[in-house]
């Protein structure tokens, strides 16, 4: 038989909904884009700047190590940009763009590619790029800015430094805290992606009404930091609004690869981070504890995941 | 009768994918297809036991003739659809890699009948499945179960006949046809079977993307002496795979098939539009089942419509009868495009339990390619069984036979959803059937 005649032959089904790991990047990057604009508008140029650096390392790093280990590229999926955005949401607006390399070659090279890619890591790259600069540049990863700093001309940097909501109470520096309508719209100290609450939530419902993730992860987490700062005698607005949270519960607990994939696993999982995150901030040294409590999930979900799963069809007969 | 609505709404089910419809033969009548000049008559027609041939070289068959018969239980003979001579005993190899016995009939032009066929005596159950059996009946909705296993269901206590007319998948037309074409003929063997088997209560499920079908057999329903009202008509929400033996059973009933079980484990006959429209017509008129329609469509075909063909009609003959292709096909599906099997040969002849020829070009066949699971849970999601699609393709693939059991593979219908709305195009249905493979050899 010649070439020409020869049917192509394959296991059904032969047709697909048309979904592609591309095109999940792709709404991911869509959502963020209202927080990065935020960011460039409250943090100017130097945001913007390292926003750039991060997601171009992120895809020169998974370019290099797909090369390196012979696999097939991937930096068409559009994740690294994905990691690369969310670990600049991570940093302080004025940190060293070096430091935003280093942060993306841990999150790319050791997180996500030693592990085998996309799907394969354990933990998310951006939150333990973010975890691992916090705990060996201490200092640069918490100079925070204010908002609009930079208009603000003929004064240095360090006039113009601030502390995070969270970190004028834990250490009772007697600054003023920002209005709640201020902690809505982002203006208040912070990394630079996580204080516009406003285009954060906006991100998260296009994700929701895109179908990319599920609400059940967001409102666990969002809703235990509420429940258990009131528990604890702390507003609850302001914990929810504060900090990483908002950032932390939408885009950060829902990566597929690092959360559970059943609904009851997806629940227990943000109820412990909402948990976790209180306990951090209310009894230990540091001011905020959304970064670890996810990298902690992380490591839980293979666990949460037996949950179920011995849960067979019913077996036998069954009474009409 | 009165003017109530006999519309039940369906009892809720698990996941689903939304599928395109695509049912672009939708309008085209069935046009009956001349008998070709030969046949090849595969010996498994059906799921079960094949059959043994009964003819040899040189014989000459008439239609409607025996020429395939099994001792097993699940089987069902095979019929002479042209008369003729037996020109070879072939081989025919199964897309699966099975070979099965076919018998190779050349025409005689002529489609003399069998004499002596009358219409079958049916006054109690036994009879009714002893017809079945005879006439060669199988699930004509693609699956191909032998009809007189269900209509035996031994000492179990059926209370409601469940009439399947979703035809869920993507083009395929053939039962809608047959429910506008062949309402009467429904509604007959829907009585017949009620009758003899003293079933209380009988409910016919179309998906709601096909109302003028509901609305046909509603009204024939409504002018029909012999319903007294325990006939509905159960308005399915289009959402692949309603059509499935399990989904459509819960859909209509609120009852869960158990695993392993059949819809009589729960009270229920579970039978095809095609097939009650074809055992009223048998018990008519006692002609076994040598023909059937098929929905000829897809991108590569240039006409999209029914036709009524001969049992054993090769592809290539019927793609010329329906108007040839459109470019040139580069995949050819007996079946859906969900679960139908991809074949190999444009001669390969069709099967009872055929419904469609689907035929792509290149752009459609073309193989998507296979990345990372990222996890995005979308297969559990769209999972009817509440399965784990993705967890247990790992399983598979590491040959770990504790995990498919904890992860129930073997529950898996392989309907297909899975692997539909997988994001990064991973063959699941592939691997699952791979892991109840692994089950099956460990057990």
């Amino acid at each position: 038989m010649n070439n020409k005649e020869l049917l192509l032959v394959s296991p059904s089904p032969h047709i697909s909904s048309g979904a592609a790991t591309s095109g999940i990047m792709l709404d991911v990057i869509i959502a963020l884009l209202p927080a990065a604009a935020a960011a460039g508008l409250i943090f100017g140029y130097q945001a913007l700047i390292l926003m750039l650096v991060c997601v171009g390392s992120c895809v020169v790093f998974e370019f290099i190590s797909r090369i390196v280990m012979k696999r097939k590229q991937t930096i068409g999926d559009l994740s690294a940009v994905v990691t690369g955005l969310l670990l600049a949401f991570n940093l302080p607006a004025t940190l060293n763009p070096v430091y935003a390399v280093i942060g993306s070659a841990v999150a790319i090279i050791v997180v996500k590619q030693m592990f085998g890619g996309i799907g394969h890591n354990f933990a998310n790259p951006a939150i333990t790029a973010r975890v691992v600069l916090m705990l060996s540049f201490p200092v640069a990863m918490t100079t925070w800015v204010k908002p609009f700093f930079y208009q603000v001309s003929g004064s240095s940097i360090d006039a113009q430094t601030t502390a995070t909501p969270l970190g004028i109470i834990k250490e009772g520096t007697g600054e003023a805290l920002p209005s709640l309508w201020d902690m809505f719209i982002g203006t208040r100290g912070g990394s630079l992606g996580e204080t516009c609450a406003a285009a954060l939530l906006l991100g998260g419902l296009y994700l929701v009404i895109r179908r990319v993730i599920s609400p059940i992860i967001p409102l666990c987490f969002i809703g235990t930091v509420a429940l258990f700062s009131w528990i604890f005698g702390q507003e609850p607005i302001f914990s929810v609004l504060s900090g990483g949270v908002l950032l932390g519960a939408i885009f950060m607990a829902t990566d597929y690869t690092t959360s559970p994939i059943t609904r009851q696993g997806k629940v227990i999982f943000a109820i412990l981070c909402g948990l976790i995150t209180v306990l951090i901030r209310t009894f230990a040294a540091l001011p905020e504890g959304v970064s670890f409590s996810i990298l902690f999930m992380n490591i839980l979900v293979p666990l949460i995941e037996r949950i179920g799963r011995g849960k067979k069809q019913k077996k036998g007969e069954k009474k009409a | 009768m009165e003017n109530i609505s006999l519309e039940l709404k369906p009892a809720r089910t698990f996941g689903g994918a939304k599928v395109p419809h695509r049912k672009h033969a939708k309008n085209a009548a069935t046009i009956v297809m001349p008998p070709p000049k030969t046949v090849e008559i595969s010996m498994q027609q059906h799921i079960g036991a094949p059959c043994t041939p009964l003819v040899k070289v040189g014989d000459t068959v008439k239609a409607y003739q025996k020429i395939g018969e099994s001792e097993a239980f699940v089987s069902a003979p095979i019929h002479a659809s042209i008369s003729g001579t037996v020109k070879k005993i072939g081989s025919l190899l199964l897309p699966n890699g099975q070979k099965i016995p076919s018998v190779i009939i050349e025409s005689d032009g002529e489609l003399l009948t069998l004499e002596g066929i009358a219409p079958p005596q049916v006054t109690n159950a036994e009879e009714l499945a002893a017809a079945a059996r005879a006439s060669g009946l199988v699930g004509l909705g693609g699956a191909g179960f032998p009809a007189h296993v269900k209509l035996i269901p031994g000492d179990k206590k059926i209370d409601t006949l469940v009439i399947n007319g979703a035809e869920c998948e993507p083009y395929i037309t053939a039962d809608y046809r047959e429910m506008i074409e062949h309402t009467d003929d429904i509604l007959n063997g829907i009585f017949k079977i009620k009758d003899i088997l003293k079933i209380s209560c009988v409910k016919i499920c179309i998906e709601d993307n096909k109302p003028e079908a509901i609305n046909i057999l509603e009204q024939r329903i409504k002018s029909d002496s012999r319903s007294k009202g325990d006939v509905f008509i159960v308005k399915l929400k289009s959402r692949y795979p309603q059509g499935a033996e399990k989904v459509l059973v819960q859909a209509a009933t609120g009852r869960l098939i158990p695993a392993g079980g059949l819809p009589a484990h729960v009270g229920c006959i579970l039978m095809n539009v095609t097939s009650v429209a074809f055992l009223a017509r048998y018990l008519r008129s006692g002609l076994p089942l040598v023909s059937k329609r098929l929905t000829f469509a897809g991108s590569a075909a240039a006409n999209p419509c029914n036709v009524e063909v001969r049992v054993g009609t090769s592809i290539k003959d019927i793609a010329e009868f329906c108007g040839g292709f459109k470019g040139e096909p580069k995949k050819i599906l007996l079946g859906g495009p969900m679960m139908g099997t991809a074949i190999y040969d444009v001669n390969y002849p069709i099967t009872k339990k055929d419904n469609a020829i689907l035929v792509f070009n290149k752009r459609d066949a073309k193989a998507r390619p296979i990345t990372s699971c990222i996890r995005c849970g979308r297969c559990l999601k769209v999972c009817p069984m509440k399965l784990r699609p993705c967890q247990i393709e790992q399983a598979a693939e590491l040959q770990n036979a504790e995990a498919l059991d904890m992860l129930d593979a073997a529950a898996c219908m392989e309907c297909g959803s899975c692997a539909y709305v997988c994001p990064a195009g991973r063959k699941l249905v592939q691997s699952i059937k791979l892991g109840k493979q692994i089950l099956r050899e460990g057990k």
